[in-house]
Parts: C-alpha cells; sequence; structure tokens
C-alpha cells in the first residue's frame, strides 16, 4: 500500500514538473457544471457554495449532493462526469498537458453513484486515471462505466 | 514519510475488518460501440471487467466478478445517468492554402460549432492545431498553437466570448491521413474544435 501511494506521488510530481499545470489563462478551473439539479454543492478548503450550471471547479474541489440533487460536470479533457443524489465526490488530483494528452485523474467517490465516460487523459496513458471508493481502487483504461459505494 | 501513511492505512484495515462498504461498478457498452476496460482492486482481490454490463462487486472486503442487467442499472443510476452532461462534438476546419482565410466548407462547419454552443448548457470549445509531418516536432508544436490561436482571435471576432475558448497544439500526433515521415499534406494541416 505505501510503495503504491508512493508511486503514484512520484507519477503526479513528474507530470507537474514536466509542466503540465492547468493551461495558461484558465488559471486553475479544470471542469464545468453543465447539470445541477436540487441540491448540489461545492466544496472547496473547507468551503461550502451551492453549484449551479457554469460554475467551474479546481483540483481538490469536493462536490456533494443532497437527496434531491444530481450534477454532471464537464473537464478539459474532454472527461464527462455525474453524480446522484445523497453523493460526495472528491477531485484528488488533475493535470492535463492539451499537447501531449499526458495527466492524471484521481476522484474518490466516499458515498453515492458516479457515471463516467473518460476522456483524453485516460485514452493517451492506461494508467492516469483513478478512481477510488472507501473499499475499492478502479483503474480506468476506459471508457464508459457506473460506480456505486456505501449501503 | 512513514507515519504520513499510518492514518490511510489504518482507516483501510479498519473498513476491510467491519465491511462496511458495499460497492458495485459496471462497465457499460459505449457510445460508439466499443467497450472499455476497468480493473477493479482492492487489498483481498482483484477483478478485470471487459465486456458490457460486466459488473464487480464488493462485500466484505472481497471482490467478485458478476454481471449487471440493464433493468438493475437503470434503477440504481438512472437519475445519475440522466444527470450526464451532452457528448462534446468536433468539428474541421482548413485554410485556403497559404491564407488566412477558411475554406467554404469550413465556413459552414464555424456556423456549425455557433449553432451547437447555443444549443449547450454552459458552452465551452478547445480550438486545437494540427500539422502535417513535415517538420521538427518543436516546429510543429508551435506552428499547431499558432494556427490555433488565429482561429481563437477569429472565432472571438465573431462573438464568442474568449473565456470560453481554450487552444491546443498537438503538433503532428494526430494526423488525419498517414503519410511517410516528412510528408507534407494538407489534409492533416487543419484546426479542429471540441464543442463541450
Amino acid at each position: 500500500m505505501q510503495s503504491r501511494r508512493l508511486i503514484d506521488f512520484c507519477r503526479f510530481a513528474f507530470v507537474c514538473a514536466c509542466g503540465i499545470a492547468p493551461i495558461a489563462g484558465w488559471a486553475t478551473d479544470i471542469a464545468q457544471f453543465k447539470v445541477a439539479k436540487g441540491s448540489v454543492y461545492l466544496e472547496r478548503s473547507g468551503k461550502r457554495s451551492p453549484a449551479r450550471v457554469g460554475t467551474h471547479l479546481q483540483a481538490t474541489d469536493t462536490v456533494v449532493t443532497g437527496a434531491d440533487g444530481v450534477a454532471g460536470i464537464t473537464f478539459i479533457d474532454n472527461s464527462l462526469l455525474s453524480v446522484g443524489p445523497n453523493s460526495v465526490l472528491q477531485i484528488e488530483r488533475y493535470a492535463f498537458n492539451s499537447t501531449t494528452h499526458e495527466g492524471v485523474f484521481d476522484t474518490t467517490l466516499t458515498r453515492g453513484t458516479l457515471s463516467v465516460v473518460s476522456g483524453k487523459i485516460a485514452k493517451q496513458s492506461p494508467d492516469a486515471m483513478k478512481v477510488r471508493t472507501p473499499s475499492s481502487i478502479l483503474g480506468v483504461r476506459g471508457t464508459e462505466f457506473l460506480v456505486r459505494t456505501g449501503e | 514519510m512513514h507515519a504520513r501513511y499510518l492514518g490511510p492505512l489504518a482507516a483501510l484495515l479498519v473498513l476491510c475488518g467491519c465491511a462496511t462498504s458495499r460497492d458495485l461498478v459496471v462497465l457499460l457498452p459505449g457510445k460508439d460501440g466499443k467497450v472499455g476496460k476497468v480493473i477493479v482492486s482492492n487489498p483481498k482481490g482483484e477483478t478485470v471487467l471487459d465486456s458490457a454490463y460486466a459488473a464487480a462487486r464488493t462485500t466484505d472486503g472481497k471482490v467478485r466478478r458478476d454481471r449487471a442487467s440493464q433493468n438493475e442499472v437503470q434503477s440504481i443510476f438512472g437519475e445519475t445517468l440522466e444527470a450526464m452532461p451532452p457528448r462534446p462534438i468536433s468539428f474541421t476546419l482548413y485554410f485556403e492554402s497559404g491564407t488566412d482565410e477558411f475554406t467554404e466548407a469550413s465556413k459552414r462547419e464555424v456556423k456549425g460549432v455557433l449553432a451547437e454552443m447555443a444549443r449547450r448548457p454552459a458552452p465551452e470549445i478547445t480550438v486545437i492545431g494540427h500539422t502535417d509531418q513535415a517538420g521538427t516536432d518543436q516546429m510543429n508544436d508551435a506552428l499547431s498553437l499558432q494556427r490555433a490561436k488565429r482561429v481563437k482571435s477569429i472565432l472571438v471576432g465573431m462573438g464568442i466570448p474568449p473565456s470560453r475558448i481554450l487552444t491546443a497544439g498537438r503538433g503532428r500526433r494526430e494526423p488525419l491521413v498517414r503519410t511517410a515521415d516528412g510528408a507534407s499534406e494538407p489534409r492533416n494541416r487543419r484546426v479542429e474544435i471540441s464543442v463541450r
């Protein structure tokens, strides 16, 4: 487990060192809400605010939905995600180089349901996209899949 | 370094011991008919999902390979699937050779881009430049980005807010037509607009 995390960390550090950081001009925005119905919140640095269609997301943001909430999000590498009601999804890491398509995309679903259509990051590098739940790790080779965690 | 990992490790051990988490992962057929692959693993095992509706079920910390019916998918994930954003769509533009002018066909494509943006929520585009196989990687990366920026400025002139446009230079990495290294090929010298 330790070495796995270390490898993940090194992979991330390498990607950052290669200048894959967010694209200039858009600072650190990596994604945008395209769908937000019912109670949908964005948590950033411990602060929670309502999310709407057009709200931008950054790496390490967390998306939280209530019992009546669903949200759909599009990333700059054309990855698509949606979460169902009563869900908590954290973007752990996101980096995308729009020239080489190298990057990393790690999320954790701590509760609820998630739908994914992977984008250019997963297409370029087979180990670049991971989804974690409290008990499992999903290595994503592509492209469309669903995840539920919890009871 | 070591202490940093004790927390997550302990949490993982507790979770596996108590089996509080019950996961379901289902692989779906892609819209293009292709089926991808997802590897589901935890400390007690691993399973590979590589066919449509293949499923991994995790109970008591164990991963079991199974299948999911379309009915089960609909009842558990129906609302989630309905919230998926619209799929990105791509348009390809060409220039009249040696000019800044779009070809006639490309002018129609630009209209398509605008129409597509009008029907999407919070629309954004990435303008991606591509080159042919003539020249070095470095030259082509710069050239393709330059082309993308030129198209961005044309689109801004047509009224698309610059904040909604990203540019990228893919260089010669994604030719439309396969050619020999070093070959000049007009069909590969293009700009792609991805609307999402």
